[in-house]
């Protein structure tokens, strides 16, 4: 049987780092999982880049909850996207986990969705759309400020559907 | 190594007050649990996960939905915790509520963070689901996973599935 779920690429950060770029998304799978674990040198969040792409081509929708308060916010028309709603500090843990579906199609814009969880400030679920009918061959990530901290751990999978 | 595999699962053929992973071999680098669970007496609950047993370790920031109104909350100094998506027998019958606990990098002696999604439709008037950030306040690898609920017993038909996945 053949396996579903592959490892593509993996980095584990040994030192403070700018960025993580994933660029052998090749289109041998059909959907993409992104885990992330990150650890910020300052309090920001991670944007992430799609095909080197810096033009304004993104847009994001999140829901969140902060412990005290639910609620939705969007943006349009940015580069890069921003992936968390909520900003990491240093000292907090969290984990964000990024799907990409029929990620190396070529007619559609391309919508990926996210659950990041950070319980010292809250969760959120996001959908974002790239408007770029091109297959997604790789993916940037980077903090909003600052660096990856020593200890960053980022994965991409592929999903095979044959 | 296959990436993505069943390390171990339990389809409840009678009720139990809790279900029990242990021994987890730390030989992956993430866990993913996924469970299908409904309550054996009436009231719905709260769905619990104690991390390597502890029961006053995990802190919860969570974003809920009950039909009628999106909210938000915290707890603290307890388990691990997806709020209100248990069915009950006072519940649509043959309704389970289905729910996901990801934790990533247990093996890393760090706090782990957790996520977890949950739903609990039933087709009447309120039903939730909900988003959970999670964090086990522990370095120690995660070794065993247990599952309660805040007030009774699982019911038959339940079902737990551990999985790990390995990025080797």
């Amino acid at each position: 049987m053949a396996t579903t779920y592959e490892k593509i690429a993996t980095t584990t950060l040994g030192s403070a780092t700018a960025n993580i770029t994933f660029s052998s998304t090749a289109g041998t799978y059909t959907d993409l999982v992104l885990v992330l674990v990150p650890k910020y040198v300052s309090t920001t969040a991670t944007k992430l880049t799609i095909n080197s792409d810096t033009t304004t081509n993104y847009s994001a929708t999140w829901l969140y909850g902060d412990g005290s308060t639910a609620g939705s916010f969007r943006l349009s028309n940015v580069s890069p996207v921003i992936i968390n709603y909520f900003n990491n500090t240093s000292a907090q843990s969290s984990m964000n986990i990024v799907n990409f579906q029929n990620y190396s199609n070529t007619t559609t814009y391309k919508t990926f969705i996210s659950q990041n969880n950070n319980a010292g400030a809250g969760t959120d679920a996001g959908v974002f759309l790239w408007r770029n009918t091109n297959a997604i061959t790789s993916i940037k990530l980077e903090p909003g400020t600052g660096n990856y901290d020593t200890g960053t751990i980022a994965t991409i999978y592929g999903i095979l559907k044959a | 190594m296959a990436t993505y595999t069943l390390i171990s699962s339990n389809v409840l053929s009678s009720s139990a007050a809790s279900v029990t992973f242990s021994a987890i071999p730390a030989t992956y680098t993430d866990l993913a649990l996924r469970v299908s669970v409904r309550r054996s007496a009436s009231g719905r609950q709260d769905l619990l996960l104690a991390v390597n047993g502890s029961t006053s370790d995990g802190s919860n920031t969570w974003l809920q939905g009950s039909g009628a109104a999106a909210t938000s909350g915290t707890s603290s100094g307890q388990y691990v915790r997806i709020n209100n998506i248990v069915p009950s027998t006072a519940e649509t019958a043959s309704t389970f509520g289905s729910a996901e606990f990801y934790l990533p990098n247990y093996t890393v002696a760090t706090n782990k963070p957790i996520g977890s999604f949950g739903v609990g439709e039933n087709n009447a008037t309120t039903a939730y689901i909900g988003a959970v950030a999670s964090l086990y306040s522990q370095t120690t690898t995660i070794s065993s996973l247990v599952l309660s609920l805040a007030a009774g017993s699982f019911d038959t038909g339940s079902s737990f599935y551990l999985y790990g996945i390995s990025n080797a």
